[in-house]
């Protein structure tokens, strides 16, 4: 190679690798070729973190019967519709659970959702990988890739999941859903990558039932992990040693 | 005297319909209109129009899993900022009609745009509590 090729090449690298620190992201190496740059440097581009686990604690002896505040919030945070006219087919990410022990007659009410498993049955069986856990143990299903075919929904303990019958058309912009895919509570991801805590929630403390807590069960500082540490917890078919996420207090 | 037409041998007659076919053919391909797409909100886009035009399908796939599978949120590629910058302003929406952004391409190439299947293809759309404003 002769030295003016020699000093070309470095030019042509010098001036691209100048054109990529300028931000610009796109290279032309070729017609047709390009080198493109993400700026991933950027604040909250960090991720899911594999050393957060997010849970929540739910305490029975402080949510109230007949109280909906949860479920309001979910269905206006993630744009839920039930005004198709077929209840029975509208998705439910939330429900309200209220229990009656025969024997002593003591009435307990409680929030019901997906548990967010260490070990999701939902996530074993899905033929394509589209139901799948988060590094920070969030269990979403991917509708870029779910098919519908309602094995999770079949598979999961907590009847947690929702199918989507009909065509949307008021979703969030934070939320996609659509026709044909699988769903259910995503913990409010789009939330929880903000700092904030899930919308349920936020509605249970401003409704001053503060019976909903949400938080890391890996940090041992939280709130969360100081409560299951010192108070009794249970979780709801422990016996099928899926680890959930989301425990209980009083049942 | 038989027609010039009928003297030529069939492998002939067919070379002769393939040549008046592609005389027809730039004729019909002039005669469909590009599509006229208003920038509601000109500025900078995140690549050259000749980068988005090509490869945006490509960013936008790649970003979508590093934001849904591993949760990075803010990136530079989002469809939210392609729909915030591009809606038409009478309708607020990349669809509607083959004037909008997304549909009128869309359209003209005959590809068919799924995103709008789940993704909110309108603005203005009430925010939910998550969304910083």
């Amino acid at each position: 190679m002769s030295e003016s090729e020699q000093s070309g090449r470095r030019a042509f690298l010098g001036a691209t690798a100048a054109a990529a620190a300028a931000g610009l992201g796109f290279v032309a190496l070729a017609p047709g070729m390009q080198l493109i740059k993400f700026a991933e440097a950027k604040a909250g581009m960090a991720g899911a973190s594999s050393k957060v686990r997010w849970g929540m604690l739910i305490d029975t002896t402080r949510c109230a019967t007949g109280c909906t505040d949860c479920v309001t919030a979910c269905a206006t945070e993630n744009a839920i519709d039930p005004g198709s006219g077929r209840p029975g087919q509208s998705s439910q990410w939330i429900r309200k659970i209220e229990l009656k022990e025969q024997s002593t007659g003591r009435e307990i009410s409680l929030p019901m959702m997906c548990q967010h498993c260490a070990d999701p049955p939902c996530v074993d069986v899905c033929p394509t990988g589209a139901s799948f856990k988060r590094a920070d143990g969030i269990v979403l299903v991917d509708r870029h890739t779910c098919i519908g075919c309602r094995y999770c929904m079949m598979a999961c303990p907590y009847k947690a999941r929702s199918f989507v019958h009909e065509t949307l058309t008021q979703q969030n912009p934070e939320v996609p859903r659509g026709k044909g895919c699988v769903e259910s509570c995503t913990l409010c991801v789009q939330r929880v990558d903000k700092g904030q805590e899930p919308a349920c929630v936020e509605a249970c403390s401003k409704g001053d039932h503060t019976a909903m807590l949400f938080g890391d069960l890996n940090n041992p500082t939280s709130e969360i992990a100081r409560r299951i540490a010192t108070t009794a917890s249970s979780q709801v078919r422990a016996d099928l040693r899926l680890d959930p996420g989301v425990r209980y207090q009083g049942i | 005297m038989k027609p010039l037409l009928a003297t030529l041998p069939a492998r002939a007659k067919q070379y002769l319909f393939i040549a008046l076919l592609c005389l027809a053919a730039p004729v019909s391909i002039a005669g469909v209109p590009k599509p006229v797409l208003t920038i509601e909100n000109p500025g900078e886009c995140v690549a050259p129009p000749e980068v988005i035009r090509r490869t945006h399908m490509d960013l936008l796939q790649h970003q979508r899993d590093k934001t849904l599978r591993e949760g990075q949120r803010g990136a530079r590629i989002s469809l939210n900022a392609c729909i915030n910058c591009h809606a038409s302003k009478s309708t607020g929406s990349v669809l509607g009609s083959n004037e909008n952004f997304c549909q009128g391409c869309h359209a003209y190439v005959a590809v068919k745009l799924d995103c709008f299947e789940c993704h909110q293809p309108r603005t203005g759309i009430a925010k939910a509590t998550g969304v910083k404003p």
